[in-house]
């Protein structure tokens, strides 16, 4: 399928985006901004303890005041089994799910919620909750990877059973992973350098600035509509049909615009509670997270700890990796462990890995997915010991990462055999660019790290409508969080032939549109662009056959060229070239409605790779670090809309950029969360970063018709590492702890220089 | 509770509005005068999405009470277009694609237009330190101050 088309009108464009006016405008409705008549809202009442078993709950009280309409807690939610159902392409366990919306037996993290109410306006519905009392039995609880993992740890569920390992006795470790490659004693035993390093990062928040919102509205029938912020409203429609105890057709999921998500946005918080205070109360029901919420209660990504072991020749060959992963999943299993051991030396050719990993629990929020989940805390650790196993091999280190580059054909520790990928092609372009070799001033340094993404496919549907006036509607369901519509319209007008303003990209709720897997993965552009490029094609081959119809030849003598119909050859008859507006406008006479339309579970998402350099200086006196010029090289396959494409690029960098110096949960000693807010969960801000400069690689996918492999997820990765090496690299110190905010950085260059003012 | 009957003028219009005590003026563009254009990203002055211009001044409506709008005159995102012509700000966020989910932009626009009428003719420095205040998760600022600069250079009449 590859390579059919190089030769572009509209992709590689930089064209307006078709939800930019409303955007710019104040407009778009996100989640927050829409209402119903007759609506009351809702707010949750959430545990002030991090770990306790709930003895009982008194909710009359709250409904006895005036203005509340209804309140639930876990008794108007049907228990679950435990058992892993599909849900698009992710496991989720509605055992757990049912547990992580409304806590049963235990709460199990500051901030779980416990009860909600509905009422006539948000100051009664918060008052409702100051009179609901909970007796909690406060338990002990633990927050550290390593503390939850060791014997006598405090036990979040007793009848937690680890997967992939025995236990003897009560455990927090939900699952241990393997992955093996070749013989790495073996590849140990080769090695003339060897080095051995332990590496930790904290949680994160994904830090969308649009809080979680829903409104949902049952009517006597049961019919449900929802209106909510999500990644995805197909999984919305089937985690609340399951959590409510309703069917999927009883409930249609419309989403908003989405101010960010992240990944964090693949979840269900407030959409199960909302319809059932609906039915409940038979009122719409809106539900808002404050930002506090957001942070308590949503989200984060997991902190984790790792030991890596490295072998390679004097000549700077990797004979050997080995490492063990811990990861906390938060409250109930599921941390991104496994991704993380896989993408941990993905850009590497190395013949002997062991990868251990582990799935924890702690008395956290359960962890949702962030940016490639998992793969930016694996590749800190292991992108920081190449850094100085190049350093002791007296390697250049992007030479030393092109020396071990995986390439086509080189089998991954993780299984498969790469096809054509563009890994060589990131390091040989930073390599050759001017910032590579760019001075630097005293206290400044430069660190490179590399990073790796699968990207995936999925389940994707898309329809083109072509209309009586020659213009094109696209509908297709996923949330455009990035500028998706325009790369889905661009890939339509490519393959129509019209001009790119004359499709109008539309995003479809649960019933207008077929099934489509969630926004994530990097797979928007790849996969449900590759359905949008199929039903162009539909769209065209009917045209083709209205045009064979009108002109009485055979439809295979017509063939599509820049917008028209036209004879295949000379044979076919003489004929004046049928305009898409011209077939259009005959349709009804030519047989009706010309609908294009595709669905398929796609497959062949091509991996990507990045490398970063970074220079930073380093404050001697107060260990702040400014970062001072950002360089992101990455493998994108083919950008569609070279704008959208730099920005999730630079925007993936900066994230990566504020996990790296700053960003952190800050518990007390009874675990609460002390920092739910953005004034003390630092993001990076405008004045903290320089223009972050991108260098677009196009090595295509050979499984997409245009060649695109996905962009959102891998210039995350490498960030963390990059700066970490940097710092290494200005001032002789060694951070394996992120993040690298400048009191630790202070004290770990005082320990520094602690024995040179010895001497 | 009775309520405070506020009259003020909003994106030049005369508007009166009945708005609770604790209602800040964020929830009542909201909430009460359905001018959803206004975000509220985190209600304690942290990110901006909230910005307005109240007499003539760059603050977070989150921050300031609904019934503090007496007799003041309020400049939201959606009185920023004259009719259906977009401010060059507007129009150089579009081109430059300064907006990714696009629920930072309004407070962007809003705060960026301050600057540039009080400093027509700011450093990226001066522009990243104004902009600090408003919070964006998905850009990395990048695209958003060049889009800043590059309209300031316009309205000051030079090439880009
Ligand atoms: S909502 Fe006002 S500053 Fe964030
Ligand atoms: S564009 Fe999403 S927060 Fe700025």
């Amino acid at each position: 399928m590859t390579g059919e088309k190089t030769e572009f009108k509209w992709v590689g464009t930089r064209a307006i985006r078709p939800d930019g006016h409303d955007k710019v405008t104040g407009r778009a409705k996100f989640g927050s901004d829409f209402a119903l008549p007759g609506m009351l809202q809702g707010r949750v009442l959430r545990s002030p303890h991090a770990h306790a078993r709930i003895r009982s709950i008194d909710t009359s009280a709250a409904e006895a005041l005036p203005g509340v309409k209804g309140v639930i807690t876990s008794a108007d939610f049907a228990d679950q089994p435990a058992e892993l159902a599909a849900a698009g392409e992710a496991l989720v366990n509605y055992r757990d799910m049912v547990r992580n919306v409304m806590a049963r037996e235990k709460v199990l993290y500051d901030g779980h919620a416990v009860a909600a109410v509905a009422a006539t306006s948000a100051e009664i519905a918060e008052a409702a909750l100051e009179l609901i009392s909970v007796d909690y039995e406060v338990l002990d609880h633990v927050i550290d990877v390593d503390l939850a993992m060791e014997p006598g740890a405090p036990i979040l569920d007793e009848e937690l059973e680890p997967a992939g390992m025995e236990a003897s006795g009560p455990t927090n470790i939900a699952k241990r992973v393997d992955f093996d490659l070749g013989d790495v004693e073996e590849g140990f035993a080769k090695a003339e350098v060897v080095l051995e390093r332990s590496y930790t990062t904290a949680a994160v928040h994904q830090g969308y600035i649009e809080p979680h919102a829903a409104v949902a509205s049952v009517s006597e029938d049961g019919q449900a509509q929802i209106w909510c912020c999500t990644q995805g409203q197909f999984m919305v429609r089937a985690y609340t049909a399951r959590l409510c105890g309703m069917e999927t057709s009883q409930i249609r999921v419309t989403p908003s615009e989405i101010g960010g998500g992240f990944g964090g946005k693949t979840v269900v918080y407030l959409e199960p509670l909302a319809t059932a205070l609906s039915r409940k109360t038979g009122r719409p029901v809106k539900m808002i997270m404050s930002r506090e919420e957001v942070f308590r209660a949503s989200g984060p990504t997991s902190a984790g700890s790792m030991t890596y072991r490295i072998g390679a020749t004097r000549n700077g060959v990797i004979t050997a990796f080995e490492g063990t992963i811990r990861l906390e999943a938060g409250a109930f299993p599921g941390s991104p462990v496994q991704p993380a051991c896989m993408c941990a030396v993905a850009p590497y050719d190395i013949k002997n890995v062991r990868l251990t990993g582990y799935d924890v629990v702690v008395n956290r929020p359960k962890v949702a997915a962030y940016r490639a989940p998992g793969a930016p805390i694996s590749a800190f650790g292991a992108e920081s010991i190449i850094d100085e196993l190049a350093k002791e091999l007296g390697f250049d280190p992007l030479q030393l990462r092109l020396k071990n580059a995986a390439k086509q054909g080189t089998k991954a520790a993780y299984g498969p055999t790469f096809r054509r990928i563009g890994y060589e092609e990131t390091v040989e372009q930073a390599i050759a660019s001017e910032h590579y070799s760019a001075p630097l001033g005293p206290n400044q340094g430069r660190g490179v790290a590399s990073g790796f993404w699968f990207n995936i496919g999925g389940e994707s549907a898309a329809t083109v409508n072509i209309n009586e006036d020659g213009t094109a509607v696209v509908v297709s369901g996923n949330p455009d969080i990035g500028g998706s519509r325009a790369s889905l319209a661009l890939m339509a007008a490519e393959e129509l032939g019209i001009d790119y303003t004359k499709v109008r990209p539309i995003i479809g709720d649960t019933s207008s549109v077929g099934y489509n897997f969630l926004t994530g993965g990097s797979r928007v552009t790849f996969a449900t662009g590759l359905a949008v490029v199929e039903a162009a094609r539909d769209a065209v081959r009917q045209m083709c056959e209205r045009a064979a119809k009108i002109w009485e030849v055979e439809s295979d003598g017509v063939i599509w060229r820049d917008g028209h119909a036209v004879p295949a050859s000379s044979n076919v008859g003489d004929f004046e070239p049928l305009s898409l507006a011209d077939i259009a406008a005959q349709s009804p006479k030519t047989g009706g409605p010309i609908c294009g339309h595709n669905a398929q579970n796609v497959q062949g998402a091509g991996p990507g790779f990045a490398t970063h350099i970074c220079d930073v200086e380093v404050d001697p006196e107060t260990g702040r670090v400014t970062i001072l010029r950002y360089t992101a090289v990455q493998d994108v396959g083919r950008a569609i809309h070279p704008s959208y494409v730099e920005g999730q690029i630079q925007g993936g960098a900066v994230q990566g950029i504020g996990w790296a110096l700053n960003e952190e949960y800050i518990y007390n000693e009874r675990g609460q969360l002390e920092n739910p807010g953005f004034l003390d969960y630092r993001i990076p801000v405008a004045s903290d970063l320089p223009m972050i400069e991108t260098v677009v690689v196009e090595v295509p996918n050979d499984r997409h018709p245009y060649g695109v492999r996905g962009v959102g997820e891998v210039p995350i990765v490498p960030p963390m590492a990059a700066v970490a090496n940097a710092i290494e690299n200005a001032t002789g110190v060694r951070m394996e702890h992120l993040p690298m905010s400048p009191p630790r950085l202070l004290a770990a260059l005082d320990a520094a220089r602690l024995p040179e003012a010895a001497e | 509770m009775a309520k405070h009957h506020v009259t003020t003028t909003i994106n030049g219009e005369p508007v009166e509005f009945l708005c609770s005590t604790r209602q800040t003026l964020l929830d009542v563009l909201r909430d009460e005068l359905n001018l959803t254009g206004s975000k509220e990203g985190c209600a304690s002055g942290d990110c901006g999405a909230c910005s307005v211009m109240l007499d003539g001044r760059l603050v977070c409506s989150c921050l300031v009470l609904g019934a503090e709008a007496e007799g003041k005159s309020v400049e939201t995102i959606e009185g920023m277009a004259e009719g259906d012509r977009l401010h060059p700000l507007q129009q150089n966020f579009l081109e430059d694609a300064a907006l990714q989910c696009g629920i930072c932009t309004p407070g962007f626009l809003v705060a960026a237009k301050a600057l540039l009428e009080r400093n027509p003719d700011p450093t990226e420095t001066e522009v990243r330190y104004w902009l600090a205040g408003n919070l964006c998760r998905c850009t990395g600022y990048d695209k958003i101050i060049r889009a800043v600069m590059r309209t300031a250079a316009e309205v000051r009449g030079e090439a880009s």
